[in-house]
């Protein structure tokens, strides 16, 4: 590649052959796959302080502070609730209409906000990747983690109006962790997917509030799944059973509500396969995807 | 990955034992330029410009480095002059690995670091948090972290007004945002540093103390790149100095003769 015939003059070599005998490496080169893994995992207390700071410095303008963090799902909950079950009395359908919603739209977030920060993972982030060399996957996993932080207040709420809407503890609710955990690798690897498209094509950011609303539609958050099957052709209704969020709200769903039972879109043990294989494709499909793009990253 | 394993055979070659840690070789560096919003500022337009299939008006291609070779040797300082546009900042950001040569090889030994006044850190976070987190993104084990970050804060002097350690960063004047991002990244030793005009913004008595931390940095067997519109600080810091002119390598040698030829020029 390099035009080799500059010799150096003092070694008589050319300048490749100098760089090669003394070890030196192509500036901005890709490290192979594992590699990079590997130099990732030396990040870590990078990624969680991080995380933890963003927490931190996210709400310090407000006057309630980090008491947002729970006035946040709280409030959503609440408009979709005010909409979704008031006005449109879906609840006549749900035996447990607020818990329903509840779980739906608090599960649907973490993805949600997981694919529209992902997007600016680079993008807003150009500053540190300037000035520093570190792996980038470093900034879409800062950014799942932010979430998970945030998802897990939202859990405690959940579990609040759970137990006050009167669905009795059962040890199903043990589940409950394994679920996030694949959930939260479906979220990493989607974000990566986000933050390399979105470093490439600006006009994501414009795109990805429709996108995320059709999104929400398609994934029984704020409606009874059941209407799936009533209302649409078979085929899409069986495509739909593989929507990622959907399979995570479900397993959520039968993990925490007793009175769901009857009514799950698919049965567990498929639910359970869904959500293994979604977070295995999206986990390790996205951390390839990003890493094949790791040279361009703070360029341009 | 600071230490190298040289071949047996190191000393044989005719460089004087020197050992090469950054090679040059004939790289030209050209990059695209978004000019804004110029030409085509309506809808229309912008679709008339998708229709046709024309690229997009506001990206220009800017040929900033053109052919350039040198070989940089550990414990080397060496300043880069040349008037505004002359392609010194793109070369270092070549050489840093954050912009692909188009043509040309850049090879360095370790991750070079790129130190520059524009880069920010977060400047929503205060500065002790910028300091951890600038620390850690270097690769820093979190105990050296925690013993190394009070001499940063010193070194960088914003305390020195009051406690800004603990303010935000979007709250510093661009020169103690500039001293405090150089205190960070001269904390570690690099076993390249490449500082593009940091050493201009700080008041006197900083420009003493990181011209002495850039020679220490030096001594520690590293190399330093230097880019500064202030040949002052680069006659005090390098003993080499490459002239950049229009992307074009004019003149590379020891700092008193190119300083001398450079402002002669003038």
């Amino acid at each position: 590649m390099a035009n080799t015939a500059v010799a150096d003059p003092e070694s008589g070599l050319t300048r490749a052959q100098l760089a090669g005998r003394y070890g030196l490496r192509v500036a901005g080169e890709r490290p192979p796959l594992g590699e990079y893994a590997r130099r990732l995992w030396a990040y870590r207390h990078f990624m969680t302080a991080y995380s933890r700071a963003k927490v931190a410095s996210s709400l310090s303008n407000t006057q309630l502070g980090q008491l947002w963090q729970v006035l946040t799902p709280l409030t959503n909950a609440a408009v979709y609730f005010l909409i979704f079950g008031l006005i449109l009395a879906q609840h006549r359908n749900v035996n447990n209409f607020i818990a329903y919603l509840c779980t739906g739209v608090f599960i649907f977030i973490f993805t949600q906000t997981a694919a529209t920060n992902g997007t600016s993972a680079i993008t807003g982030n150009l500053g540190l990747i300037r000035a520093l060399q570190f792996p980038r996957a470093a900034l879409p996993i800062t950014v799942t983690l932010v979430q998970l932080q945030q998802l897990l207040m939202s859990m405690v709420v959940l579990a609040a109006i759970v137990l006050l809407t009167g669905e009795p503890v059962t040890f199903r609710w043990l589940l409950l962790p394994p679920m996030l955990l694949l959930q939260t690798i479906f979220n990493v690897g989607l974000s990566m997917v986000m933050a390399r498209l979105g470093s490439k094509v600006a006009d994501l950011k414009q795109i990805m509030p429709f996108v995320m609303r059709t999104w929400l539609y398609a994934s029984g958050v704020l409606y009874p799944v059941a209407l799936l099957r009533e209302h649409l052709p078979s085929w899409a209704a069986s495509i739909l059973e593989w929507n990622p969020p959907l399979v995570f709200i479900e397993l959520a769903r039968y993990a925490l509500l007793d009175s769901h039972q009857p009514n799950m879109v698919s049965s567990p043990p498929k639910l359970w396969a869904l959500g293994v294989f979604w977070a295995v494709v999206m986990g390790v499909g996205g951390f390839v995807y990003f890493w094949r793009g790791e040279k361009e990253y703070g360029r341009g | 990955m600071a230490e190298q394993t040289l071949p047996v055979n190191a000393g044989t070659v005719t460089d004087s034992g020197r050992v090469p840690t950054v090679v040059v070789d004939d790289v030209h560096v050209i990059y695209r330029i978004h000019k804004g919003a110029a030409g085509g500022t309506t809808p229309v337009s912008a679709l008339k410009r998708i229709v046709s299939r024309t690229k997009a008006p506001n990206i220009r291609e800017v040929h900033a480095v053109k052919g350039v070779s040198f070989t940089a040797y550990e414990g080397e300082a060496i300043g880069l002059i040349g008037s505004n546009g002359s392609g010194k900042s793109t070369l270092l950001r070549a050489i840093a690995g954050l912009l692909p040569p188009a043509r040309g090889a850049v090879y360095t030994q370790g991750q070079p670091s790129l130190l520059g006044v524009n880069a920010a850190l977060l400047n929503d976070l205060s500065g002790e948090r910028n300091v951890v987190l600038g620390c850690l993104a270097m690769g820093m084990p979190p105990e050296e972290v925690k013993r190394i970050a009070p001499e940063i804060i010193e070194f960088s002097g914003i305390n020195e007004r009051g406690d800004f350690a603990s303010l935000p960063m979007r709250t510093y004047s661009s020169g103690m945002g500039a001293r405090l991002r150089f205190a960070i990244s001269s904390a570690k030793k690099h076993d390249v540093l490449l500082i593009d005009e940091a050493l201009a913004t700080g008041d006197r008595k900083f420009r003493v103390r990181s011209e002495q931390r850039v020679r220490e940095l030096r001594d520690s067997a590293g190399t330093v790149f230097l880019v500064s519109h202030s040949i002052g600080s680069i006659r005090d810091t390098c003993e080499r100095t490459i002239w950049l002119e229009s992307g074009v390598l004019r003149m590379d040698g020891p700092t008193q003769e190119v300083c001398d030829a450079y402002e002669n020029q003038k």
